[in-house]
Order: C-alpha cells, then sequence, then structure tokens
C-alpha cells in the first residue's frame, strides 16, 4: 500500500511541475491544485499508514490503547487544505482579473504589464 | 505573565476587527485607529524585548499543554526584537499612509488588512513550531496578496500573479519538509526537532529536508536564485503597502532562515552551510547587478533588497557568534533604511509625479531637506562611514575574516561598492540633475509624510553615533542563536 501511494504522491508531484512550468496560467492553476493535492498526500503517508483504532482514551484509563492511529497529521492536513483552498479561491480570482487585463491566457504577456 | 508575550499577535488582530467595523467611517479616523493600533505594537514590542534582555527567554504554551504536544510560544532576544523592529515600522508606515494611501485603497479595507500582515509577521517571530511558523506564513501572505492585487490596474494584477504561483510553491515545499520531518522525528516542535535531530545518524534525512525547507525559506527571503518574485511586484502597488512589504516581509524568510539553519539543522554544516555561503554570494551578486540596469528609484530599491538578503544570509552561512552577530545588526539596521528609501521614493513622487530617473530632475534646488534625508539612508545602505551600514558591514567583515572566508568578503566589498554606485545613480539623476521640464513649481510636501522619513533617518543616525545599544542586543541574540542549550530548556522545560 505504501509503495502504491508513494508512486501516486510521485506521479502528482511530476504532474503538477509540468502544468506549472505550462506557459498558459489555467494550466498553472490547474498545477497548483494538483501540487496541494499531492502535498496533504504526502503528509498523510509520510506519517504513517495504521489501520488503528482513534486515539480515545477510554473512561478510567489515563493513555489511549495501543496501537493507536496519530491524530497530528490528519490535523495538520485540515489546516492546510483549508489554507490552500482560501489561497486557490483568491488565484481564480486573481488570475480570472488576469485574463480580463491582458485579453489571453498566455502567461508571456505578463511580461510586458510590469 | 509568560502569556502576554501573545500580546503582538493579538494587538493587531484587535486592531483588524476594529478596523473591519469602522469601514464605513472616513479615511482619516481609520487612519488613527490603525496607527494607535500600531503605536500599542511598538509599546508591546519595546516592553518585550526589554522583559526578554532583563529575565531570558519567555515562553508560553498555548492552552496549557506542555511542549511538545501543544503549540509553544518564544520570544527570545531575536524574536522580541523583531517585534519591536515591526512595531516601529508599522507605526511610521501607517502615519506616512495618512497622506499616501488612496482613499478607495481605505474603503476597500486596506487598513484592517494591513494588521493582519503585522499579525502573521509577528506571529512567525514569536512561533516555536513549524507547522505553526507556517500557518502565520499564510497569514501573511494571504493578506499581502490581497493588499498588492487591491489597485486592480495592469502592473498590480501582473506582479500579483507572479508573486502569488510563486509563493504558493514556497508553502508547497514547505509543507513537504514538514511532512517528511513529521513522519521521521514525529515532531515540529523547533526546541524538540533541535535536539532530536543532534542525535540522529540519518544525513540523507536531514539534508533532504534541509534543503526543501532552504528552497521554501529562500523563496521567501528573495535568495539566488528564486527572487524573481520581488523585483517583478514590489514596485507596482502604492508606496505605503511597498514599503511595508520592503521593510519586512523578506526579512520574516532571512528569519525563518536563521531560526532552521542556526536552531535545527546543525549537524550538516558541510553541506547546509557551504550551500547558504554559495547562494548567498551569488544572491548580493545578482542583486546588485539587477539594481545597476534599473531607472526607476523604486525598482533600484526592490533590487537592492535581494542584494541586501545576501549580506544577512553571508552571516548565518558563516556561523560564528560574531558572524550572527552581524546578522542580527544587519537586518534591524536594513529594516530602517530600506523603509525609509521607499518613502522617500514615495515623497519624491508626490513632488514629481513621477520616479523614472529620466523624467525627474531638480530635487536638490527644490527641496533640499529631502535631499539630505535621503542621503543618510542612501549613503548608510552603501556602508559610509560612520552611518549604521558601515558598522553591520565592518561587523560582517571581521567575523569573516576570522572565519578566513576570503573570497566572500572580496565579494561582499565589491557589492558594497557597487551599492554606492546605484544610490549614486539615484542622488545625480533625481536630485542633482537640473529639472528636464525646467524650473517647476514644488509642492511641499505634506507633514505626514515629513515625520516619518525624519524620523527613520534620525534613528539611522542615532545607530550610527551609538551602535553600542544595537550591538549588544545583537550580541545577546547571537549568544543564544550559537548555543540553543537555553532555549531548548526554555521550551521543553525539565523534561530530558
Amino acid at each position: 500500500m505504501n509503495a502504491i501511494l508513494a508512486i501516486t504522491i510521485g506521479g502528482l508531484y511530476a504532474i503538477a511541475f509540468y502544468l506549472l512550468l505550462r506557459r498558459s496560467m489555467m494550466k498553472m492553476l490547474l498545477g497548483m491544485v494538483v501540487f496541494g493535492q499531492a502535498v496533504n498526500l504526502l503528509i498523510f503517508v509520510a506519517a504513517g499508514l495504521t489501520r488503528h483504532v482513534a486515539p480515545i482514551v477510554k473512561e478510567g484509563a489515563t493513555a489511549p490503547p495501543m496501537p493507536h492511529a496519530d491524530p497530528l497529521p490528519q490535523a495538520l492536513i485540515l489546516t492546510a487544505i483549508v489554507i490552500g483552498f482560501g489561497i486557490l479561491a483568491f488565484a481564480i480570482a486573481l488570475f480570472h482579473r488576469a485574463y480580463k487585463e491582458l485579453k489571453t491566457d498566455d502567461s508571456d504577456a505578463l511580461c510586458d504589464t510590469v | 505573565m509568560n502569556a502576554l508575550l501573545l500580546l503582538p499577535i493579538i494587538i493587531p488582530l484587535g486592531t483588524a476587527a476594529v478596523l473591519v467595523m469602522c469601514l464605513r467611517l472616513g479615511p482619516r479616523t481609520q487612519g488613527l485607529i490603525s496607527l494607535c493600533g500600531a503605536g500599542l505594537l511598538f509599546a508591546t514590542g519595546l516592553w518585550l524585548l526589554h522583559t526578554v534582555l532583563g529575565g531570558g527567554i519567555m515562553v508560553t504554551q498555548v492552552g496549557g499543554w506542555p511542549a511538545p504536544f501543544g503549540i509553544s510560544f518564544v520570544a527570545d532576544t531575536l524574536g522580541a526584537a523583531m517585534v519591536a523592529i515591526t512595531g516601529f515600522i508599522a507605526l511610521m508606515v501607517l502615519i506616512f499612509a495618512l497622506e499616501d494611501l488612496p482613499k478607495e485603497r481605505v474603503r476597500q479595507g486596506a487598513h484592517p488588512l494591513i494588521h493582519i500582515l503585522l499579525m502573521g509577521v509577528c506571529g512567525a517571530f514569536l512561533t516555536g513550531d513549524l507547522f505553526n511558523l507556517f500557518v502565520w506564513f499564510e497569514v501573511m501572505l494571504m493578506a499581502s496578496f490581497v493588499l498588492l492585487a487591491m489597485g486592480g490596474s495592469r502592473g498590480e494584477t501582473g506582479g500579483a500573479v507572479k508573486y502569488l504561483v510563486l509563493n504558493f510553491l514556497a508553502s508547497g515545499f514547505f509543507l513537504t519538509a514538514l511532512g517528511l520531518l513529521y513522519g521521521q522525528m514525529g515532531t515540529l516542535n523547533m526546541a524538540d526537532l533541535a535536539m532530536k535531530l543532534q542525535s540522529t545518524q540519518d544525513s540523507g534525512l536531514v539534508i533532504t529536508t534541509a534543503m526543501l525547507l532552504m528552497l521554501a525559506f529562500g523563496l521567501k527571503a528573495g535568495l539566488f536564485p528564486v527572487f524573481a518574485w520581488l523585483p517583478a511586484s514590489y514596485h507596482t502597488p502604492s508606496v505605503t503597502v511597498s514599503a511595508l512589504f520592503a521593510g519586512l516581509l523578506t526579512k520574516v524568510g532571512v528569519y525563518a532562515l536563521i531560526r532552521a539553519f542556526a536552531l535545527i539543522f546543525t549537524t550538516q554544516t558541510a553541506v547546509t552551510h557551504t550551500t547558504l555561503l554559495v547562494l548567498s554570494l551569488l544572491t548580493m551578486v545578482a542583486g546588485v547587478l539587477g539594481a545597476a540596469s534599473q531607472f526607476e528609484i523604486r525598482r533600484i530599491l526592490s533590487w537592492h533588497i535581494i542584494s541586501q538578503i545576501g549580506y544577512m544570509v553571508l552571516g548565518l552561512a558563516l556561523f560564528t557568534q560574531a558572524a550572527l552577530t552581524a546578522t542580527v545588526f544587519y537586518i534591524i539596521h536594513h529594516i530602517i533604511v530600506k523603509t525609509n528609501l521607499f518613502l522617500i521614493s514615495g515623497a519624491v513622487v508626490r513632488l514629481r509625479g513621477s520616479d523614472r530617473l529620466k523624467e525627474i530632475g531638480g530635487l536638490y534646488k527644490a527641496a533640499p531637506w529631502l535631499s539630505l534625508l535621503f542621503l543618510v539612508p542612501a549613503m548608510s545602505l552603501g556602508g559610509i562611514p560612520p552611518l549604521s551600514g558601515f558598522f553591520a558591514k565592518f561587523s560582517l567583515l571581521i567575523a569573516g575574516f576570522e572565519s578566513q572566508a576570503y573570497f566572500a568578503m572580496a565579494v561582499a566589498l565589491a557589492v558594497g561598492l557597487l551599492t554606492l554606485y546605484s544610490m549614486t545613480k539615484i542622488w545625480a539623476e533625481a536630485f542633482w540633475k537640473a529639472d528636464p521640464h525646467g524650473d517647476s513649481p514644488t509642492p511641499s510636501l505634506p507633514i505626514a509624510m515629513m515625520v516619518p522619513i525624519v524620523a527613520m533617518a534620525t534613528l539611522t543616525l542615532g545607530i550610527s553615533f551609538a551602535p553600542q545599544i544595537l550591538l549588544e542586543i545583537s550580541q545577546a541574540a547571537a549568544a543564544e542563536l550559537i548555543k540553543p542549550d537555553a532555549y531548548i530548556r526554555a521550551v521543553l522545560g525539565s523534561r530530558p
């Protein structure tokens, strides 16, 4: 399972960088979307995949039952998803604005906006 | 008592909340409320610095969860000094904003956004947790994206697109490094990481994550070769916004680099710090050559930020106590000088309607006081004695000679000379040369624009003639950085 996920993540990174290097701004935007997902998946896998129970301390016990799944990476990913969502929403609006301004989707046209 | 070190985060948040509720009020009222918030932040910063200098490192654990399980906030000398200077810059820039910030931007909510930006900056300086640092970075970036794109003109939109895509990439690399680090070390608390990495044998992991973080922080700091977003965007928004960005944003990146490579990754210095050394030299040279090819004041200044970042990172790369002292001194001196130069460029635009060197001139005749005020930060940036930049460069040079980095020192000196060339170019073209439009009447500068320029020039002169105070603060900060035991013990408590 780990190997499949590792290859998937590598593939996603490759797709993201390929898209980000394109001249079309629409494809850059898609590259940002894929990059965000690839990173989230990487955190999830790097922190270890387990099929264990949630770390909830039973009544009367002082520690959660072993072995349990680590909840922290999931909290990290949740935060990263929310932040990434906010930035992407802003990016879409900004790219749309740039498209209206430049009348083209080609990022080369950004050169003469300076 | 220690929980009070969260005040530099709470004050900007509170000010932003009040300002959002006051969005219907006039620009003047909003400006004054904003100014009060900045004043309060500055006062808190000074109090924090005073307390830390007197009583050592302050730590608070959010929610009472002990480190490394909760999020720690730490104020050491470096963090407290950075918060204090942030408050000072905010105060100065917001006084300038009373005249400079267009009414339309104020109506669109520029003031609350500036305070959100300040909250992100202060949070980044105070946090003791790498993931929390990521969150503060994003708070700061989100506010800066909006401030940059607000005007909606062609130039601003183009600059914002480049800025956004490259900074998004940096955040992605940062998160990738965090994922790998957490997977191997099981912690993201900086002090805990520093301790655990010291005993790890796995050099591959250390170098991989260190390089990913170097890329992420380097992109935010404007290191070679990932600085392209900076000169593409900093000259586009209003002067208030670009002065704030120029003073603070890249320095947050430098601060993060210092935390990463003076506290966390100190075991593989042969690889990491040598890379930093090479990059810092290339950054200096690239920045100063870029500046030499420009003919607009704000563009020249933007390129110079890059070359100066090179000096700061050079001190970190040498990694001795003397070099770190020079780095901290350099950062504080640079923030004051660079913000002042951007504000002066705003004053020039107000007087002449442009900052393109070909179109303006005769400012020495029309505004002799402004010319003298320009000379103070400009010569300080070039490192002319006895100004503050001289002490910054001089202490860096001494540290370099002690480490026998002769080639690096030669590059640093040559770059200093070229910096002087650019400053002389601005002086000769904008101030000395006759006005190409003939003697046109010059409007007088409003008082709100003059006050921050004079205040910052005075502070630069103060540091120049009494460098001892700042030098002592820098030495205290460097002593804590080079021996992180006190930091680690303060955060983790008595736990092994």
